[in-house]
């Protein structure tokens, strides 16, 4: 009997702050995440129906679609040349962006390493800078009227190359964002590489272990899981490419809208007026990333994680 | 204590919403009250405040509200959202083409019986944008941009070019410049702008919609404009014009250092050179735009603006009244031109006392004004359509993707139809054919 009237009172408390608390979250995230959410799902089910000229008043009203809008976007060929265009941009940075990122950071964890503060913040940086404002640097040292490089090989009487034509463009937007990542999965790997206990280090030189053997034996296995981590978050960057080839666009002829899927969505919403086009592709877009990155986190967890399980 | 507390704010938030109920319902009187009343204006030419103040000043019971917006396509993007939350301004500045994409939305109203007696002031073509060629009027010309030739006049006689009367001779120059040297281009083929094509188009008899009765004709890709495409796909293609797009740096390089030599454009252009170029000034002349039959005078429209009525304002004739004074008042025009930088599309306005003499980067030609007033009154009329967004969207796509692939124009030129129809036809409008 004595030991109910506690829990009883500690229940009674639990009925109501707790909720107080959890207030601002569950409504944040109600009004800003699921509400949005839930209100593209509704549109991308939506259309406009038109009558006659569709000049006069009322002429125009928004109808129940079904799959309609699914059906359009799952069938535009547009869309799917923009999605392997983004795969293969993927294939190429991903890797890029990661190896980068690694061997700096291993670079600067070396011991007795030059320079290592400057050079940590000397690849930070470009991180700093906004995509906009990385792709708009980038773009006029592409522009072979305004580019240095071009001056230079002019001089020289060598051939000028187009950084921003047909093919090109591709490596070309890779860059840019080569150049903004690179530096922040840097600094998460540096991190975690500082947070390996330093004995583990001084026993393998004991066992004859060279700076490359540490590296490659030790420091690479352990940092499986926040290699994880940036290769998803770099993956998931990958699939949402827009700022960098949108800024370029209007540079070139080589970037067409619907040049990566998002600036499909983008031209579909606020281009062409087709809100529930764009709706209909931002899920089907959000459902492939959430796909492939569970699929990515399930195929390596084992491997990466396997000590915890 | 709460409890009296949160009484008290009900009580104050109904009085509040009975007072805000009781104007509603005033405001809502269709027999538009004679009181006071406040409109709001979106707009986004440079210093149209100052033409705002006048009104207010000299029309204290008609008030008007400006708020500063983006110009082109965002404005049209704002006024759909504005118009579906219910709270779109009275007036709006909307370029000629997007109109009917905002009538079809049911944002902008028919002010025609209102606006009908204005139609004299303006030209047939710049009238013929505002009323779709129906008997509805869906806003007030402001601004005309009839289409013109600027060429480098110092790099003509260094070159030994004249100025070019036909596109024959067009191209002719541009060939015999390429034989001169490889530095320079006679111009570029841009295909960042549709609406520059659409104006040369139209200077060939290109008419890309019509209203026939109760369906749309659709004709993106009738004889003038493949004519158009032809011709400059020809050009690209030969390499004698460049066939990169407009508004870059590289352009602005371009202009600056005399790469290019020429640059077909609008009557507005003397303020993009400014701006991009200014390191040429006094360099330029400006010539009408060269023709497709020789003797002939006639030209297309590059942009320009007009002021709409919004169909939800609850003050139309107070709103209409406004726009009617700021654009064909002898006094606001005149302060459009020197304060905004406009070249308004009333015809009296076009030889007023504010463009008497020519613009400051032109000053060599004394007849930059008489002569622009000449060659706006060729300009051809148009019909835009529902969905310019969609066929202009598909002219970047197309024409930079024939470009870089090297393809015929022609086959952009049919792009855009074939996009254009099918967008029309999945929202359901009616088309004829």
């Amino acid at each position: 009997m004595p030991t109910a009237t506690p829990g009883v009172r500690r229940r009674g408390r639990r009925t109501g702050i707790p909720y107080v608390f959890l207030a601002p979250a569950v409504i944040l995230f109600l009004a800003f995440f699921l509400a949005p959410i839930g209100y593209a799902g509704y549109l991308s089910l939506r259309k406009v129906r038109i009558s006659g000229l569709g000049l006069g008043r009322g002429s125009r009203t928004e109808v129940f679609a079904g799959l309609e809008n699914y059906r359009n976007a799952v069938t535009d060929s547009e869309l799917w040349s923009g999605a392997l265009r983004v795969l293969g941009y993927g294939a190429l940075l991903v890797p890029t962006m990661l190896g980068l990122a690694l061997l700096f950071a291993l670079l600067l964890d070396r011991p007795r390493a030059q320079l290592a503060r400057f050079s940590r913040t000397a690849i930070f940086l470009p991180y700093a800078v906004p995509a906009v404002i990385a792709s708009l640097l980038w773009g006029f040292l592409y522009l072979p009227a305004t580019s240095p490089l071009n001056d230079l090989l002019v001089r020289f009487g060598l051939p000028e190359p187009d950084l921003l034509g047909t093919d090109a463009v591709f490596y070309a937007v890779v860059n840019i964002a080569l150049w903004g990542g690179v530096g922040f999965n840097m600094i998460v790997l540096y991190t975690a590489l500082r947070a390996i206990p330093p004995e583990l280090y001084e026993s393998a030189r004991l066992d004859g272990c060279s700076e490359i053997q540490v590296a490659l034996r030790i420091k690479i296995p352990l940092l499986a899981p926040a290699l994880v981590m940036t290769t998803l978050f770099t993956m998931i960057a990958t699939l949402q490419v827009f700022s960098e080839p949108m800024t370029l666009a209007p540079m070139t002829n080589s970037i067409s809208s619907t040049w990566t899927p998002l600036m499909k969505i983008y031209r579909d919403a606020f281009a062409t007026d087709d809100r529930y086009a764009a709706a209909a592709t931002s899920v089907l877009v959000a459902a492939i990333t959430l796909v492939l990155s569970l699929g990515f986190l399930r195929l390596v967890q084992k491997r990466a994680f396997g000590q915890e399980h | 204590m709460t409890r009296t507390l949160g009484a008290k704010i009900l009580a104050v938030a109904l009085g509040v919403s009975l007072v805000a109920a009781c104007t509603s319902t005033s405001n809502d009187d269709p027999e538009e009250p004679t009181g006071p009343v406040e409109l709001t204006f979106w707009s986004w030419a440079p210093n149209i405040e100052k033409l705002v103040d006048r009104w207010n000043t000299d029309n204290p019971e008609t008030k008007v509200t400006l708020s500063k917006q983006a110009g082109g396509a965002d404005i049209v993007t704002k006024l759909l959202t504005a118009a579906k939350a219910g709270n779109p301004p009275d007036l709006a500045q909307v370029e000629y083409q997007a109109l009917p994409t905002l009538v079809s939305n049911d944002v902008l109203a028919d002010i025609a019986e209102q606006a009908k007696p204005l139609k004299e002031k303006f030209s047939d073509g710049t009238w013929r944008q505002v009323t779709l060629g129906t008997d509805a009027v869906y806003a007030v010309p402001q601004d005309a941009a009839p289409m013109m030739l600027y060429y480098r006049a110092d790099l003509f006689t260094q070159y030994g070019l004249t100025v070019p009367g036909t596109w024959e001779e067009f191209a002719q120059t541009a060939r015999t410049l390429r034989g001169k040297t490889k530095k320079h281009f006679l111009t570029t083929f841009s295909a960042n702008d549709p609406g520059w094509f659409a104006g040369l188009a139209q200077q060939a008899g290109a008419n890309w919609w019509g209203i026939d009765g109760e369906f749309w004709k659709v004709t993106v890709n009738d004889a003038g404009t493949r004519k158009v495409a032809d011709y400059w796909g020809g050009l690209v293609g030969e390499g004698v014009v460049d066939g990169k797009p407009m508004y870059t740096p590289e352009w602005n390089k371009a202009l600056n250092d005399g790469s290019l030599l020429a640059w077909p454009s609008a009557v507005w252009a003397p303020g993009v050179l400014v701006g991009n170029a200014p390191a040429t000034k006094g360099k330029w002349a400006m010539a009408p735009l060269p023709q497709w039959t020789a003797g002939e005078n006639r030209t297309g429209n590059w942009g320009g603006s007009s002021t709409g009525v919004t169909a939800a304002s609850k003050h139309k004739a107070a709103a209409v009244r406004f726009a009617t004074w700021l654009n064909t008042d002898a006094a606001a025009t005149t302060m459009l031109v020197r304060e905004c930088a406009v070249y308004p599309a009333a015809r009296d306005a076009q030889s007023g006392p504010a463009l008497a003499s020519p613009p400051d980067f032109f000053a060599n030609q004394a007849d930059f004004y008489p002569l622009a007033k000449q060659i706006a009154d060729t300009a051809a009329g148009v019909t835009w359509g529902p969905n310019v967004n969609v066929t202009y969207e598909t002219y970047q796509d197309a024409f930079g993707k024939a470009i870089t692939g090297r393809t015929p124009f022609g086959a952009a030129v049919d792009a855009m139809q074939t996009a254009t129809v099918d967008d029309m036809r999945k929202n359901g409008f009616t088309i004829a054919g």
